[in-house]
């Protein structure tokens, strides 16, 4: 749980269209809710079409939220495609003290954009195919995150995930947020939320 | 109990709760979350409703009206294009002073083609004679949708809530929804006193000739303006059970000394409120939240900016050629004052252009001019047009 | 009916449909109106457990004028082209209500054939449980006798007129039945105000079907057609006997019905009678070719419904050379 203050995290999830962007953005601002902090979250809005590029927000904060704008000082970016990271400018109003979350099977230190950002990389893709059947990398990611973050409890987003699923389908997801959580240094980026404000 | 909901979810779940017997649905972005949920709902036996998958929405406006003056309350959503296309409905809707409740979740008219947000659509048909209640956030979505049904009933007038496309309806934050019971107690059942019924034959609709149409027509006049009334009194009463105010006409928050004041309708609101708290220039500035655009809260507003040295307005629609929309009507309302304030007239975030925190400190600045903006588009990016064009 | 009189219950209602008038004497139809007599034989069919929905036209106009209204019936009239949407709330409403009284919805041929087909076609495809009856003037009679698709071809309107380039409506009348029978609803007809008890029968008929049921009434009028006002029950017998009215039904788009022809008459019988098609006689060839164009579609009506009598039948007494009409005319 944040401490109380006027701590306000934003972050910027980039992906393609049928990747669960924002699902993953949902899921996040609905884990904030269980964890008892107040989360706000929306896509950059369009037509809906596969594969194409789009970009969800997210705020996490210890007070309601009222500002409506797009995140353009993000404190972090998940991207669920790298291939995003190498087209397009996805890092815009990425601080120096930010920090990149990236869906890929590669280290992070292959990643160009590791030069400019702390960034780790998790195979969230091949993860979920393997642990759910369905190569969709947004529920790994944002389990990543937490873990990295600690901006909200993991049992926060379990909670989150049985609002939407049951039976079997919420074992599965129960257990890919676990298994990708021990796949990341946890607390690694905890002290960037820490000094975080808007 | 809050709980974390789409905005549009939500609003199907406030409208689900005022239980409408008959549903008209049509697809257009971004309103289709909002009859997709309600859909789901009646699929799975949560709502006892007629859900009419229309053809069209000039069907969608037809069929809640047939249901609505057959005895049964009823409820469409629409945006842009749609709402348009319904445009000669909404006017035969309103002129027979039938009770409806329509979504319209705001966003731009074609051309050119646009799907994101801003107020072209619901300006359109501000002459239509429904009432018009904009939302500044989703809440206010939620316990406005459920206003609407008892204005709409007590006044025999329709109301249409309107509530920004995409930045609302698609934007998931927590929500409180009402308890069954606490909306039942508010709305009680449908009736309206000229329902068709075979044992008491009316016609509805008839030919009126000039020997008797200006007085209809006053009557339709005077019926939206003292709705005022029945706009506050429902704000009052719904607070009371549920605990939350939506600001009845319109509310003002910020310094009460403050000689200049920002006015606006729908979601920007809570930009500018956070943008006002964080800012540098802590120049005093009011922000006055217009709810109600239809009846026009003349009164309640001229008290608001009496005192006032400079008012902008701040709107997301235009009438090309004239100008501010709702600065018109302002203007129009604070010529009234001895003294008036300055009027600025600003349109923002047209075609769904993002509003960001920055635009605060820019209004109080342009707020110092010498001469204010008769209008302008207060986030032109001039450089994207050609000269001639600027 | 006054407030205190309490109010009446189904079942009291359809206990005085047989004597039931939903459409009252003293409307401002022209005389001779076929419209207007259709709308009464049909209302008086529907009975009193009914409510209406009304599409602009003439029968809205000459039957309400405030504070006047000639129905007896719940009436509503919203605008042009949404009259089958209209009766489709209605309908989802009382569905709702879970109450019986039945939907009936009005529209012109304007309202049904052009302006207010894609709501008329919403409305079959979801099946909903309306009767709509189509009063079919064949132009748009209100405004003053302009063509519409249901005009027939060659026929002179306002819009489009005989004159040394034209003979008329260029185009061929709209084959709504057909289009009606795309659709596969329950029930479909055909009928006209010359039979007025066969019209009857099938406004029951519809009445009686779960489900959308649809009818067009041939309904003359005198001031567009150009015939004399006593003369429309007469030329709409010559519509039928034409063969150009083909008089049938169906079911889920399948004929299960026609009303047999005896003595067929050619269409000149028929169109000579009507100054809409006068110019059609005038000594000229293309004149000509549209009366054969014309008795060519009264021949293909005839063949495709199977309208040719195939043996006498002694209650059909049109053929019968004994029977002497009275009257301005023999037909």
């Amino acid at each position: 749980m944040p401490t109380s203050g006027d701590k306000l995290i934003e972050i910027r999830i980039h992906g393609r269209g049928g990747q669960g962007n924002v699902v993953a953005a949902y899921l996040l601002a609905a884990a904030a809710f269980e964890d008892g902090s107040f989360g706000q979250a929306f896509p950059s809005f369009g037509p809906e079409r596969r594969g194409a590029p789009v970009t969800a927000f997210v705020r996490i904060a210890d007070h309601p939220v009222r500002r409506r704008c797009q995140v353009t000082t993000p404190s972090f970016l998940l991207v669920q495609d790298e291939a995003l990271l190498r087209t397009g400018d996805i890092t815009a109003g990425l601080g120096e003290k930010g920090a990149i979350l990236v869906n890929s099977s590669r280290p992070a230190e292959e990643l160009p954009a590791a030069r400019n950002f702390k960034l780790v990389t998790i195979p969230a893709t091949a993860l979920a195919q393997q642990m759910l059947g369905r190569p969709v990398p947004n529920t790994a990611l944002a389990a990543a995150f937490l873990a990295l973050t600690k901006l909200v409890s993991l049992s926060a987003l379990e909670a989150a995930l049985a609002q939407q699923f049951s039976g079997e389908t919420l074992d599965r997801n129960t257990r890919l947020v676990r298994e990708a959580a021990q796949m990341v240094p946890a607390g690694a980026w905890k002290e960037l939320c820490d000094g975080a404000a808007a | 109990m809050a709980q974390p909901l789409e905005g549009s979810q939500a609003m199907a779940r406030a409208v689900a709760l005022c239980r409408p017997q008959v549903v008209a649905a049509y697809p257009i972005t971004p309103q289709t979350h909002i009859v997709e949920n309600l859909a789901k709902l009646i699929a799975d036996g949560a709502l006892a409703c007629e859900l009419v998958s229309v053809e069209s929405e000039f069907s969608a406006a037809s069929v809640a009206l047939g249901a609505a003056v057959a005895g049964s309350r009823a409820y469409t959503a629409t945006s842009s294009q749609g709402l348009l296309l319904m445009t000669e409905v909404l006017f035969n809707i309103a002129g027979l002073r039938v009770p409806l409740v329509l979504t319209c979740a705001n966003r731009a008219v074609g051309a050119p083609v646009s799907v994101w947000n801003d107020h072209q659509d619901s300006m359109a048909v501000r002459d239509a004679g429904w009432v018009q209640l904009y939302c500044a956030d989703n809440q206010e979505a939620v316990d406005t949708t459920i206003h609407a049904f008892r204005i709409a009933e007590r006044c025999e007038l329709p109301v249409m809530v309107c509530v920004d496309g995409f930045t609302l309806t698609h934007t998931l934050e927590p929500l409180e929804l009402p308890t069954q019971e606490q909306v039942d107690a508010f709305l009680g059942p449908y009736a309206f006193s000229r329902a068709l019924d075979p044992a008491n034959p009316l016609s509805m609709g008839t030919l009126l000739s000039p020997e008797f149409f200006p007085e209809i027509r006053h009557a339709h006049h005077r019926a939206l303006l003292n709705a005022q009334d029945e706009i506050i009194a429902t704000d009052r009463a719904w607070q009371n059970i549920s605990g939350r105010s939506t600001g009845g006409l319109l509310s003002v928050e910020g310094p009460q000394e403050a000689r200049l004041a920002i006015l606006t309708i729908g979601s920007i609101l809570g930009t500018l409120a956070e943008a006002q708290a964080e800012s540098h220039d802590r120049t005093p500035a009011k922000l006055i939240k217009l709810r109600a655009f239809r009846p026009f809260p003349v009164d309640a507003l001229k008290q608001e900016c009496a005192g006032l040295d400079d008012l902008i307005v701040l709107e997301r629609a235009v009438s090309p050629g004239g100008g501010g929309i709702i600065a018109a009507e302002v203007r129009a309302a604070l010529s009234e004052l001895s003294r008036p304030p300055r009027v600025h007239s600003y349109a923002i975030g047209l075609g769904g252009r993002d509003v960001p925190m920055t635009v605060y400190p820019q209004l109080l600045a342009a707020a110092q001019a010498a001469t204010p903006s008769r209008f302008a588009v207060f986030d032109l990016q001039p450089a994207k047009l050609a000269e001639t064009d600027r | 009916m006054t407030p205190d009189q309490p109010p009446l219950s189904t079942a009291e209602l359809r206990r005085h449909q047989p004597v039931f008038r939903g459409l009252e004497a003293g409307h401002r139809a022209c005389q001779g109106c076929g419209q207007a007599l259709a709308a009464r034989l049909v209302t008086e069919a529907i009975g009193p457990d009914a409510m209406i929905a009304n599409a602009t036209g003439c029968l809205e106009v000459f039957t309400t004028a405030w504070p006047q209204s000639a129905w007896r019936l719940p009436w509503i009239h919203s605008v042009f082209a949404n009259v089958a949407a209209v009766a489709s709330g209605m309908e989802a409403a009382l569905k709702a209500q879970k109450r019986r009284t039945k939907v009936v919805a009005f529209g012109g041929d304007g309202g049904t054939f052009d302006i207010g087909l894609q709501a008329l076609s919403g409305m079959l495809e979801r099946n909903h449980n309306v009767l709509y009856v189509c009063f079919d003037n064949e132009a748009y009679m209100n405004t003053g006798v302009q063509r519409s698709s249901s005009t027939p071809h060659a026929a002179a309107t306002t819009t489009s007129p005989a004159g040394r380039e034209r003979e008329g409506k260029r185009h061929l009348k709209k084959d709504l039945v057909t289009i009606i029978a795309a659709h596969r609803i329950p029930y479909s007809a055909t009928a006209t105000v010359a039979y007025p008890t066969d019209l009857r029968k099938k406004v029951r008929r519809g009445m009686q079907i779960e489900g959308a049921a649809f009818i067009v009434v041939h309904s003359p009028c005198p001031l567009g057609w150009g015939h004399e006002n006593a003369l429309g029950i007469e030329v709409a017998r010559l519509a039928v006997q034409t063969g150009l009215w083909p008089m049938i039904e169906l079911e889920r788009g399948e004929l299960v019905g026609a009303m047999e022809l005896r003595n067929i008459r050619p269409v000149t019988d028929y169109l000579r009678l009507q100054d809409r098609f006068k110019h059609l006689f005038a000594d000229d060839p293309r004149a000509r070719e549209e009366l054969e164009h014309l008795q060519e579609l009264a021949n293909h009506n005839i063949e495709v419904y199977r309208l040719r009598a195939e043996a006498p039948d002694r209650f059909d007494s049109e053929g019968m050379d004994t029977v002497i009409r009275g009257g301005l005319r023999t037909a």
